[in-house]
């Protein structure tokens, strides 16, 4: 193991970190944030938006990432759309998660009772505090394990930002490669890192989960 | 800038023959993942604590490291241990022993989903396990797992763009190139996109046609 190596290479190892963590971070709450928008449209908007929802979120799963990411980035200028790589890379991963984020709210909005919704507007409860007392709390237990999910997904995707030249992990990795020719070590260590990434994001989404679901716990 | 589709017309063969690659490495990557994934799973639930233990951290691995990295890890770090593969090879390998993990996962959780009762009532009636295995059980597993590997079969099918990374000339690479020699990446690419999602969702429709076909009664 030739540690020296990564002494040499630890600043832009640690500058990529923050990069993947900022792209990660930034895309996934941007992503929640639309998905939620788009779930809230889909059902309280008139009823021709939510056929484009339902054209937008059939369009982006069923279509690569990474293809996604080369229209946006080398495409967009073509229509006046100038990104820089790490700008790319969040726009790309907010339009990416949020349709998934957008299907995951909807099934956790489909969970709650409709009685319970008919209750609250009989008692003369307006929309806005139905969707924050009512059908918020209740929600977060059906979608808290989804969202883990998809957030250890999206760490995961954070790699695919390395082709468009975002400073992230990956690319310092690549970089540090190339430079010194060695690849078993710093791929291997550079694994063994997403690893334990995606154990914490699954150990946070745990706690999460234990929290939100404690009222239920208590007998 | 104005639309041409010109371009698209003119480099649309190239990109079907391209589609070919993604569609052999997904469905080779699909072949290899079933095979490996339901031994995987019988390793899982198997009863000798080091099987299931190397089994859960072979999961967990093959799920927390993104597929790009494990693709690089193949083609370029293999060699230095005396295993130089192809690429094309190592991108089949690494999505298949991916997808493995997923599909080990999907079969656990159809055959958990059995009731147990069906398992002790053929042991009591002195049905081998081979049997229970090949007639009771993994019908099944199949039949309530089918929804999810048909999605495992769409995620493989957006995930062989990865394969563009280490020189295999399937749709994301030709689009590249492609692009590279018209300077027109929202045609290429869109076109790219729009076969993609045809794939997709071909694979869908049959997926439910095939699920339909299972359902009994």
């Amino acid at each position: 193991m030739e540690t020296e190596l990564f002494v040499r290479y630890g600043p832009a190892l640690l500058y990529g970190f923050g990069i993947t963590i900022l792209c990660w971070l930034a895309g996934s709450i941007g992503g929640v944030i639309v998905g939620f928008i788009l779930a809230c449209l889909n059902r309280w908007g008139p009823h021709a938006l939510s056929w484009v929802i339902y054209v937008y979120v059939e369009i982006i799963r069923g279509t690569p990432f990474m293809i996604q990411l080369f229209i946006l980035y080398y495409g967009g200028p073509y229509i006046g759309l100038v990104l820089s790589p790490v700008q790319a890379g969040i726009t790309s991963f907010v339009v990416y998660g949020s349709p998934y984020f957008a299907e995951i709210f909807r099934s956790g909005f489909n969970a709650i009772p409709k009685g319970q919704i008919e209750a609250a507007r009989c008692v003369g409860m307006p929309e806005t505090r139905i969707l924050w007392r009512i059908i918020l709390p209740q929600m977060l237990v059906p979608i808290t394990a989804p969202l883990t999910n998809f957030f250890i997904i999206l760490t995961k995707e954070t790699a695919i930002l390395s082709v468009v030249t975002v400073p992230e992990l990956l690319f310092q990795t690549q970089t540090m490669a190339a430079e010194t020719f060695t690849f078993v070590e710093p791929f291997l260590a550079l694994s063994l890192f997403y690893w334990l990434m995606v154990l914490v994001t699954g150990w946070i989404g745990a706690k999460v989960e234990q929290r939100v679901t404690r009222h239920l716990k208590r007998a | 800038m104005n639309f041409s589709f010109d371009t698209i017309w003119h480099n649309l063969p190239y990109l079907l023959a391209a589609a070919r690659w993604t569609i052999l490495i997904s469905v080779s990557g699909m072949a290899i993942s079933l095979v490996w994934g339901t031994a995987l799973c019988a390793t899982r639930l198997s009863a000798n604590p080091f099987l299931r233990g190397a089994a859960v951290l072979y999961i967990s691995f093959f799920r927390g490291v993104p597929l790009l990295v494990q693709l690089l890890l193949f083609y370029y770090a293999l060699p230095y241990v005396g295993l130089d593969l192809p690429a094309v090879q190592a991108a089949i390998l690494a999505t298949g022993l991916c997808s493995a993990a997923y599909t080990a996962e999907i079969l656990r959780g159809a055959l958990q989903s059995i009731p147990s009762g069906q398992t002790e009532a053929a042991y009591a009636l002195g049905i081998p396990s081979f049997s229970l295995w090949r007639r009771i059980l993994v019908p099944q597993a199949v039949r309530i797992g089918m929804p999810s590997l048909v999605n495992e079969l769409i995620l493989l099918v957006k995930v062989s763009s990865l394969a563009s990374v280490v020189g295999i000339g399937e749709l994301t690479r030709i689009s590249q190139n492609i692009t590279g020699e018209t300077y027109r990446p929202l045609e290429i690419y869109i076109t790219a996109a729009v076969i993609y999602f045809a794939i997709n969702w071909v694979l869908s429709i049959s997926g439910r046609l095939i699920e339909k076909k299972l359902q009994i009664g």
